[in-house]
């Protein structure tokens, strides 16, 4: 690991304030620390924002707004949480080990970064890391990586569970800068890897994420959280999802639909929620509803499996929403 | 080299440390205090074998940096006995078998103290059928709950119903 | 077998040394305190085959804390080391990537990382080739395989007899590279004292061969190195013979004058401790309709590196396990810019039982005919290729136990989404020894320790060991101590080839009776001491016409989700034919350990050769599954006593490498029967299985 200066901030505005060109903000580490001893991330001097105070707190009409510093196994653990919007709960408690759920926070969890092995290894080419040098995922080891919305620069997927869930809820993120403060919608805060993959999100060097808001959404309760993986615990997703539905008898209302593990970003599905508005809450509307939404999948050479996984699994859970009482 | 004071209290005894803001909390307990008995089996958080208690909670040491746990309470293996009495788990890992070569078997037992803290507190899993209702603590869901430490010896079909003994 | 083994032996006591690693007191090689201790780390080549030209040794140097750097541009000549892969820095050659090719010594461990990173080296770089093929043209017919069976056997005209064959299997298995992955990295201290002696604090299966390279490499008198493993993190083979981190810590430590200590990192287990080699193994059955089998072929490809001959004997287990009368079993290897593969967990049986009790399976189903049925048609009177006796074979009986405690066999049914299948599938390994030394001593206070140079690993020897020693000495367990792990006690045999107990054993109980026999002179102030050495009648054993193998059955259920193809193990049981268990907890604990690896293995393992850059692209814990807690369900483990007199003293096979074999394919076939779908290389994954399957989404 590089040498680095350690200054721990006692709030949001101190945070910024010791930010410089060199700087990263430190909160759980369970990612950053993990790059830095891999060199991915050298960073000459980290600001610990680790514990800061954060809390969960309700917002108006029944929504939740998380602080960035509140742990995974925290928020997992929220009855508010498991109560209104099941399917964080799950994708929280689908993700990582219960040791790297007590670190691992709110605002960390959503800007970690990819586990490509080309990104995570300092000894080889990826344009993410050293932009212009290669991207030996796209003919090399990538059977785990995108399916949609990659580049010929990039072809990484973000290992977030518990982003996937707040993309279909349309989560708000809130951020500090030196500017002063923003909203960034979920499914607008990770980037495409289009022609500069070295963003993995749009927040401007010296932001802070400091929450993150759940809107309220009665139809939340009816959610889930589906995780394919190879290795029952402890192991990133083959293909994950999380759908919620709003049913009027056996006809659906509006639906919720997100994926994980297929693209750069956590993949909010508007072409299946389009066709599963209104739609008879079947299977056959739900496989339909999936086709929809993959009909804009290229798989790469070895990870077509994906896609009839994504597609099964997107109906089954469906299906399993449908018919909870 | 970037050096920064903290101190830490581990298993009841203070310290006031000095440090490379390298170190991390697991370096720091094995190569600076002498405290062996958390191990190192991967360095990335991956193995679970350094699971320590930081504030009673479960955390994988090797990716904490020591400076960012300053005035924290950490308690390793070494301080789960009681004044030389093993804790109830120790116990329960020797009489089910539930280790082979040993060592992961620290991290095993730390890790599990944690998470039976975790359960007290109604903390659901993966496995939780119902996220409303109260956890029942079975099989399934100490599989799970002890699925962030790897046993290459195979020990999980001891180390389950040990958890469970010393539940009880 | 002596009349006197029937006390503590057979008692499940609890570990003797269990108290230490449950409190955190055991110590492991990277953990012994001494003063002045410096932080060594391997620097891995980032080239595949080529030559280092040089490095920034100067740059690197002036970091703070940096107390050297190694390479062949200044490293010491070693002087006779045997191992190609062990010759440290004494060539500008790089062999495969990550290879050790430099070496940084520092104060501290994140002074030796940084250093590491810092560290430029500059490569000529040739074109490399790290993939195994059936078309490679540098395929050939290795003298040997793995440790000393001849390549290739035949008998009668096996093209004959399968072509005549009314029903016949011609299938192609493959397996990829897998890691030992031991929880705890090989690591090594080594400390020079004044008068040019050396004790090495070892992680290693045996440190007998330790000592033997360490002196050779440096040469120095063996007597002046002492090398210390009471407690090994495990190894499954990787550690049963020295690697580089020995060499290196000696080197390092004589470089800058300070007791220097490194361990390999969890990336570098993938590169310089060894590994299975991939297999493709083509498996060829022919049968009569009743299921008898008239041919049988075996034909394997693997690989080695270019450094090392190493070829594993993986279709040595088809030449003992089913009689016929036509049979071919062939080895070819080639030599890839890869490290060189050596033992892990049952070398040969492991890999080719996969092949042989998966083709047995669509043997069976050709025939429709119950696998078990199919095998006990097929159970030999007389091994199969030497025409020897098997001194004891419960196949039979490990079968239909094992059917009746499993519940054999349900119709595949489905539950839900989810389709639920059973498999079934024989294990063996040969039951083995090899000569060792022990010392048995008498205190006045009326305690015993035995010493002997042997390894406990996990498997639960010593434990093992001070049942055998009590019962020979005729006392209560508690008042032996049984000590092992270190060069200043008598030479053993290394953890391997599940031989440790017997060899160790045969020592003991050879030691323990002498003393037995002299302690009712009284044991004088000074105590009493014999000490036994079994090279004569083990050499003598050796040449007794007996095949000698211990055997099991192994049954698994599992539960592969219809719409991804996810596959649970819901249950499984073995069943075993050991000879006598010395301790049943710690025993079962073996079977059981051996059946998770087997479960991991068939469902989870494999290091993908990355073509480009010539590495595991997953080369991480995180990249490379093992089997965690939430994989394993409950799995029932029982065995059959036997009374076998050919083996050693205590009666006893070896049982730390049997439970994975056979385990992977026992789940193949519960695959085959819950799904229909056949998967014949490994790992099933969901990505094998999916397209196979009639999911949610294709139903009406």
């Amino acid at each position: 690991m590089r040498e680095f200066a350690y200054a721990r901030a006692a709030d949001e505005s101190g945070a910024l304030a010791e930010l410089d060109g060199g700087a990263t903000f430190l909160a759980g580490g369970t990612n950053l620390v993990d790059l830095m001893k891999l060199g991915v991330e050298t960073p000459a001097r980290l600001i610990d924002i680790r514990r800061l105070p954060g809390s969960i707190d309700e917002t108006d009409g029944g929504g939740l707004r998380i602080g960035a510093s509140v742990p995974n196994s925290v928020v997992a653990a929220e009855p508010r949480v498991r109560e209104r919007y099941p399917f964080v709960a799950q994708a929280l408690l689908s993700g990582a080990s219960g040791q790297l759920r007590n670190l691992a926070t709110t605002g960390g969890n959503l800007l970690q970064r990819t586990r490509c092995v080309y990104f995570m290894d300092v000894t080889k080419p990826c344009n993410k890391r050293e932009p212009g040098s290669g991207c030996p995922a796209r003919e090399g080891e990538h059977a785990n990586l995108a399916i949609l919305g990659w580049s010929e620069a990039c072809v990484a997927t973000h290992p977030s569970d518990f982003a996937v869930p707040l993309a279909a809820l349309e989560a708000q993120v809130h951020v500090q800068g030196a500017n002063g403060a923003r909203v960034v919608a979920l499914t607008d805060l990770h980037r495409l890897p289009e022609d500069d993959p070295s963003r993995d999100t749009v927040l401007e060097p010296g932001e802070l994420v400091t929450a993150v808001e759940l809107p309220p959404l009665a139809f939340a309760r009816r959610s889930g959280y589906r995780k394919v993986r190879e290795r029952a615990s402890f192991s990133f997703a083959v293909v994950s999802v999380a759908a919620a539905l709003d049913l009027d008898g056996g006809t659906v209302r509006e639906a919720r639909l997100a994926l994980g593990g297929v693209a750069h970003k956590p993949w909010r599905c508007r072409a299946a929620e389009d066709a599963l508005r209104g739609a008879p809450a079947t299977a056959e509307s739900f496989v339909r509803a999936a086709d929809a939404e993959l009909a804009a999948a290229r798989p790469l050479r070895d990870n077509g499996h994906k896609v009839p996984i994504a597609r099964n699994a997107i109906t089954t859970l469906l299906l399993e929403l449908a018919e909870r009482p | 080299m970037s050096r920064h004071g903290i101190t830490l209290n581990v298993n009841g005894v203070e310290h006031a440390l000095e440090l490379d803001t390298r170190t991390t909390l697991l370096d720091l307990l094995r190569e600076r205090l002498g405290l062996t008995g958390s191990k190192k089996g991967c360095d990335h958080g991956q193995c679970g074998a350094c699971t320590v208690l930081v504030d009673g909670m479960r955390v994988n040491s090797c990716l904490a940096l020591a400076v960012s746990h300053d005035g924290a309470g950490v308690t390793t293996i070494e301080g789960l006995a009681d004044n030389g009495d093993l804790h109830a788990l120790q116990r329960s890992f020797i009489e089910h078998d539930a280790f082979q070569c040993g060592y992961c078997t620290p991290g095993q037992i730390c890790s599990a103290a944690g998470m039976l803290d975790e359960v007290e507190r109604g903390w659901p899993s993966h496995v939780t059928g119902d996220l409303t209702a109260p956890v029942a603590l079975d099989d399934d869901e100490i599989r799970e709950r002890m699925s962030g430490n790897i046993c290459r010896c195979g020990a999980y079909i001891n180390i389950v119903p040990a958890i469970r003994a010393a539940a009880e | 077998m002596s009349a006197t083994l029937d006390r503590t032996v057979g008692a499940g006591l609890d570990r003797v040394e269990g108290r230490e690693k449950v409190a955190g007191e055991a110590k492991y090689a990277y953990e012994y305190d001494v003063d002045g201790v410096a932080y060594a780390l391997g620097v891995a080549s980032t080239v595949a085959r080529g030559e280092v030209r040089g490095l920034n040794a100067d740059e690197v140097l002036q970091l703070p804390g940096v107390l050297a750097v190694l390479w062949h541009g200044n490293a010491p000549k070693l002087h006779e080391v045997e191992s190609p892969e062990l010759k440290l820095f004494q060539s500008p050659r790089v062999a495969y990537r990550n290879q050790w090719v430099a070496a940084v010594v520092a104060d501290t461990f994140e002074a030796a990382q940084e250093a590491e990173r810092a560290l430029r080296i500059d490569y000529a770089v040739e074109e490399h080739h790290v993939v195994l093929r059936e078309d490679d043209p540098g395929l050939y017919t290795p003298p040997k395989v793995n440790p000393g069976f001849p390549s290739d056997t035949h008998e009668g005209d096996f093209d004959t007899a399968f072509a005549a064959a009314p029903v016949s299997v011609d299938r192609t298995y493959r397996t990829p590279t897998e890691h030992n992955n031991p929880m705890e990295p090989h690591a090594t201290l080594a400390v020079w004292d004044g008068d040019g002696g050396l004790t090495l604090y070892d992680s290693n299966q045996g440190v007998g061969p330790v000592r033997e390279t360490v002196a050779k490499a440096f040469g120095l008198d063996p007597s002046k190195v002492r090398v210390v493993a009471p407690h090994v993190g495990g190894g499954f083979g990787s550690k049963g013979e020295p690697r580089l981190n020995v060499v290196l810590a000696v080197m390092a430590a004589q470089a800058v004058g300070r007791p220097t200590k490194l361990a390999v990192t969890r990336q570098q287990m993938f590169s310089v401790t060894g590994y299975r080699t991939p297999t493709i193994q083509r498996l060829q059955l022919g049968a009569e309709r009743d299921g008898t089998l008239t041919a049988i072929a075996h034909d394997v490809i693997e690989q080695s590196s270019t450094l090392e001959e190493f070829a594993e004997q993986t279709a040595v287990v088809t030449r003992m396990l089913y009689a016929a009368p036509n049979r071919r079993t062939t080895h070819l290897l080639t030599q890839l810019d890869v490290p060189t593969p050596s033992w892990m967990r049952a070398p040969g049986e492991c890999p080719g039982s996969f092949a042989l009790e998966s083709a047995m399976d669509e043997l069976a189903r050709e025939l429709d005919l119950d696998p078990i049925e199919l095998r006990i048609r097929n159970e030999p009177e007389l091994d199969p290729e030497s025409g020897n006796r098997f001194s004891s074979r419960n196949v039979v009986a490990c079968l239909r136990e094992g059917a009746e405690r499993f519940g054999w066999r349900a119709a595949p049914r489905r539950d839900g989404r989810v389709l639920v299948g059973s498999g079934v599938a024989v294990s063996t390994y040969p039951a083995r020894r090899m000569a060792s030394e022990a010392i048995a001593r008498a205190e006045p206070d009326g305690s015993f320790v035995v010493r002997i140079a042997a390894a406990d690993i996990g498997t639960g020897s010593r434990t093992a060991l001070t049942q055998i020693a009590a019962d020979t000495l005729e006392v209560a367990p508690e008042r032996v101590t049984l000590e092992i792990g270190d060069t200043r006690f008598p030479p053993a045999m290394i953890a391997g080839g599940s031989m440790g107990l017997a060899s160790w054993g045969s020592a003991v109980v050879k030691a323990c009776k002498q003393l037995h026999a002299r302690l009712g002179d009284g044991v004088p102030p000074d105590g009493l001491e014999c000490s036994a050495g079994t090279e004569d009648e083990i050499e003598a054993h050796q040449r007794e016409p007996l095949a000698r193998h211990a055997f099991g059955a192994q049954f698994v259920e599992v539960r592969v989700d219809v719409d991804t193809g996810e596959v649970r193990i819901s249950r499984a049981t073995g069943v075993f034919a050991c000879g006598r268990i010395i301790n049943p907890k710690t025993a079962r604990s073996q079977f059981l350990g051996g059946m998770t690896m087997g479960i991991s293995m068939a469902l989870l393992e494999e290091s993908r050769v990355d073509e480009q850059f010539g590495d595991y692209a997953n080369h991480d814990l995180a990249g490379y599954h093992v089997a965690v807690n939430a994989d394993i369900p409950a799995i029932d483990i029982a065995w059959i006593d036997e009374d076998d007199p050919h083996l050693n003293p205590m009666g006893t096979k070896g049982i730390g490498e049997i439970g994975i074999v056979g385990t992977a394919a026992a789940v193949a076939n519960a695959v085959f029967d819950a799904t229909g779908v056949r998967v014949r290389d490994l790992p099933i994954t969901p990505a094998k299985l999916v397209e196979g399957l009639i999911p949610i989404s294709a139903q009406r």
